[in-house]
């Protein structure tokens, strides 16, 4: 059964599983990457940005086209949810990691609840012409469902990291975990950095969002099963590496892919958290930073 | 110090006969039904706090300890017809087990790596149960419970004074943790690793053993938990109402010492108990999420902190 | 100087590409009170975390009492007998005073009355007034008098203070030189890590000075204070 068309299928697939995962880490990448705040929610506020997505699907919007609307409100969601973060933990001195960790998993809860609420817990999918077939070249098989978000992905990925890296503003985002007090010698405002970098990972789960439901469909609680691909990614890519995230999520939508095709798809929710653990295991110093 | 301990055992002893009594005492079976609810949390939130609460590592993951106790006390009764304190104990074993598994692969680093880990347990072992088809896979299986003693009226009761041991026990080990060297050691963790470790503590073999007992607390909930409902499945077993209320009850109560999470298990489960007649599950989740982010945010020291605070009574 | 009871071969320790340390050679003697001076950033801290076991050095080794420690952790070496104090105090909080003393007692093995030790040594550093005040209710004062008696209660045979005295006041710092002072006179080797001058000065019967990462110059208080390198460090040209 191992034919060589199989393999090559599950490759391919894996690598285009693994750009949209790659999206989905991207928020997550910079919030607890660069910024290092532990938010958990991350998946969920994907989930949420989905629904945004199937909202206004259901009155004829294209999703991509409702993707780049949920920009602004998903933005100033972000700008919201880490003005509240700072307003509890950071003017007593520095967040504490646990407290921050709770706060985010009261606060994805909160959310799954009430996108189960607002839409009922069963599945949601958009259905746009583009994305109904697939695309044959040769003995590959590639459904377009997978194949347009997966291109969404780097575009996405690119961009930020060109903000990142070549902007000004992206550039204060980059300094301030490390240098806060230079940061307001040059007349930033550091809160007001943070918040705006929240804001933009918070931004980048509406694309990510729609992206997931464009693959498949998806239910209030689908962040849960993202929580173990995200973390994974952003921690083995080294804490804050966007292109080093864009490699890693290939490599564990392949090993997915992998595990799906000759073992069970019933697997490949453990397969992330696997990588993850012996990564852990294997340089428990961590995989960024200096060693101890 | 002493007289404490005496009241603590006295306390102890009225429990544990009220548990053994009252089954004869009272005639409505669905106080017992109630009541093994709110024991099972008692149980669950004071074994997440020698961890979380204590040395101040959170454990996402409480249901996948509790699912695992559920999952091998159904397997050991069913398979070999193991009696009920045998599958108790092979749970805490297991659960021991898994605590350390879990502890060593992610310890070694910071806080958020092993609750990211925790996290991820309950998704794999949901995902192992899934997979084993002996275990009934997604649908399920039925277990059909042993007949209860003589010295118990029905199985309800009888499920209920097991729950009220496991409980008391678990209870009698945390206080035993928190005021031993062990406790004193798990706090100068949380309040600082490298100065717990210059001061001669050996912080990650004192991590592994709080993973363990706390782990073991956690599969021991669960076991009985199988000849409560008859029937075990996943999601129920692995269920997020219960790695939720495991973090929000301690928080709600006070993390420092062995009261907090008693309290808060006691107040949360009994309005979710009154409520699940009222509200369905999604409302109470609702709930239990506002109350818990209410409380990290504006009085992270719990309840017992709000009322305790100017009693300021050394430990010593 | 007396046989060293501490002594460093080579240590060297880099974050990254970064060389914090090193590499650098120092023995403390037995009871010798050692004072280490140098600007922000050189490497002090760096190199009691290499003594202590926080951190591994790259490459180099560590001795203590003639024993390789290079590779125990940070908890035996404290149970050996080397015990410090951080630079920004780092008191177990949720605690009393009186507790953090016991944290020490109870893991190094200290024999004899653990409550009573632990009662003397508050009293020593002036703090039994506050046996059973919550830890993060202290003072900055109270904190640094703190951070030694944890050092000290387990009777170890080298302290290292890391900026004991720092944001102190004059009678503050002589209060905290008098409790060095004592603990040296029973016996035990002090290394002194300090930015107040006079104090080191006044204290060390031998100063190093640091500078990136490299130990510059060495010697008794006015040859330190005579050297051309370490005005050149402290002062510019
Ligand atoms: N964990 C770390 N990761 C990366 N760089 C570090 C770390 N700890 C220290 N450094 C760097 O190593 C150098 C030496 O630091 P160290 O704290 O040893 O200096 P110091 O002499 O104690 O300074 P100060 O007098 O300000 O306390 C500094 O440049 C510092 O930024
Ligand atoms: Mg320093």
């Amino acid at each position: 059964m191992l034919s060589i068309d199989i393999l090559l299928n599950a490759i391919v697939t894996g690598i285009l599983l693994g750009s949209v995962y790659a999206s989905l880490a991207l928020g997550l990448g910079i919030t607890f990457g660069i910024l290092h705040i532990p938010n958990i929610a991350h998946p969920t506020l994907v989930v949420a940005g989905a629904f945004f997505v199937y909202t206004l699907t259901q009155w004829g919007l294209d999703p991509i086209v409702a993707a780049l609307i949920g920009l602004v409100p998903f933005y100033l969601l972000g700008v919201v949810l880490y003005a509240f973060y700072s307003a509890v933990f950071e003017r007593k001195g520095g967040a504490n990691v646990l407290q921050s960790l709770t706060l985010f998993f009261g606060l994805s809860l909160v959310i799954e609840i009430l996108l189960s609420l607002g839409f009922g817990s069963e599945l949601k999918s958009v259905s746009v012409s583009y994305i109904g077939s697939s695309l044959k070249l040769g003995v590959l098989t590639v459904p377009y469902r997978l194949l347009i978000p997966a291109l969404l992905a780097p575009v996405t990925i690119a961009a930020v990291w060109f903000y990142l890296s070549r902007t000004n503003s992206g550039t204060a985002i980059r300094a301030v975990a490390h240098e806060e007090r230079a940061l307001s010698i040059a007349g930033l405002n550091p809160a007001s950095v943070k918040r705006h970098a929240f804001g933009i990972a918070t931004a980048t789960a509406v694309i990510a969002g729609a992206a997931l439901i464009m693959v498949g469909p998806i239910e209030p609680f689908a962040g849960r099963y993202q929580i173990g691909r995200v973390f994974a990614i952003v921690v083995l890519a080294g804490m804050g590496s966007i292109p080093g995230s864009l490699v890693i999520a290939i490599i564990i939508g392949i090993a997915e892919a992998l595990v799906s095709s000759y073992l069970n798809p019933s697997w490949s929710p453990g397969v992330a958290f696997a990588i993850l653990l012996l990564g852990l295991a294997l340089r428990p110093q961590g995989l960024f930073g200096a060693a101890r | 110090m002493r007289k404490n301990s005496l009241v603590f055992l006295a306390g102890i002893v009225i429990v544990l006969a009220l548990g053994f009594l009252m089954p004869w005492l009272l005639r409505n079976p669905f106080y017992f039904f109630a009541g093994y609810v709110v024991l099972q949390y008692v149980t669950i939130a004071t074994g997440w706090n020698i961890l979380g609460g204590y040395a101040g590592y959170i454990n996402f993951g409480a249901a996948g300890f509790f699912g695992a106790g559920v999952y091998l006390s159904a397997f050991l009764f069913t398979s070999f017809g193991l009696p009920l304190p045998l599958c108790i104990l092979a749970a805490a074993i297991v659960g021991a087990i898994l605590g350390v598994l879990m502890g060593y692969l992610t310890l070694r680093i910071q806080g958020v790596y092993f609750a990211i880990a925790t996290l991820g347990l309950v998704v794999v072992l949901e995902t192992i149960v899934h997979n084993i088809s002996g275990l009934g896979g997604a649908s399920g299986m039925a277990v059909y419970g042993p007949r209860p003693p003589a010295w118990s009226p029905g199985p309800s009761q009888y499920n209920f004074t097991v729950m009220v041991v496991i409980a008391v026990v678990s209870v009698a080990l945390a206080r035993w943790v928190e005021i031993s060297w062990i406790g004193r050691g798990l706090r100068a963790v949380r309040a600082s690793e490298d100065a717990a470790e210059c001061s001669g503590v050996p912080t990650l073999r004192l991590k592994l053993v709080a993973c363990a007992l706390s782990g073991a607390v956690l599969a021991a909930a669960g076991a009985p938990y199988p000849f409560y409902t008859s029937f075990v499945e996943p999601v129920t077993a692995f269920s997020l109402i219960i790695g939720l209320n495991a973090i929000a009850m301690p928080l709600i109560g006070g993390t420092r010492t062995w009261v907090g999470p008693v309290i808060g298990a006691l107040l949360l489960a009994s309005v979710q108990q009154i409520a699940t007649v009222t509200i369905s599950s999604e409302l109470n989740i609702l709930f239990v999420g506002a109350v818990l982010i209410a409380f990290v945010a504006f009085a992270p020291g719990g309840i017992s902190d709000l009322f305790g605070r100017k009693k300021g009574r050394a430990r010593l | 100087m007396t046989e060293a009871v501490l002594s460093l071969k080579g240590v060297e320790k880099r974050f990254g590409s970064f060389r914090a340390l090193g590499p650098v050679d120092l023995d403390v003697g037995a009871g010798e009170r050692l004072g280490i001076i140098g600007p922000n950033g050189s490497g002090k801290t760096t190199l009691i975390n290499c003594i202590t076991g926080v951190y591994r050095p790259d490459s180099g080794s560590v001795f203590f009492e003639g024993r390789d420690i290079s590779h125990l952790q940070a908890h035996k070496r404290a149970r050996m007998g080397i015990a410090r104090s951080f630079q920004i105090p780092r008191p177990f909080i949720g605690m009393t005073v009186f507790e953090n003393l016991l944290v020490p007692l109870d893991y190094c093995h200290v024999e004899g009355s653990r409550h009573e030790r632990a009662r003397a040594v508050l009293a020593s550093v002036g703090l039994s007034g506050r046996s059973s005040d919550p830890s993060e209710k202290l003072t900055q004062l109270e904190l640094r008098k703190l951070e030694l008696a944890r050092a000290l209660v387990g009777n170890p045979k080298v302290l290292i203070a890391d900026e004991a005295m720092a944001g102190l006041s004059e009678e503050e710092i002589d209060e905290v030189l008098a409790i060095l002072l004592a603990l040296n006179r029973s016996g035990v080797a002090v290394i002194m890590i300090e930015h107040i001058m006079h104090a080191v000065m006044r204290f060390s019967e031998r100063v190093v000075c640091f500078e990136t990462g490299r130990l510059i110059a060495a010697g008794t208080s006015s040859e330190i204070a005579e050297n051309p390198l370490v005005q050149k460090v402290y002062f510019g040209e």
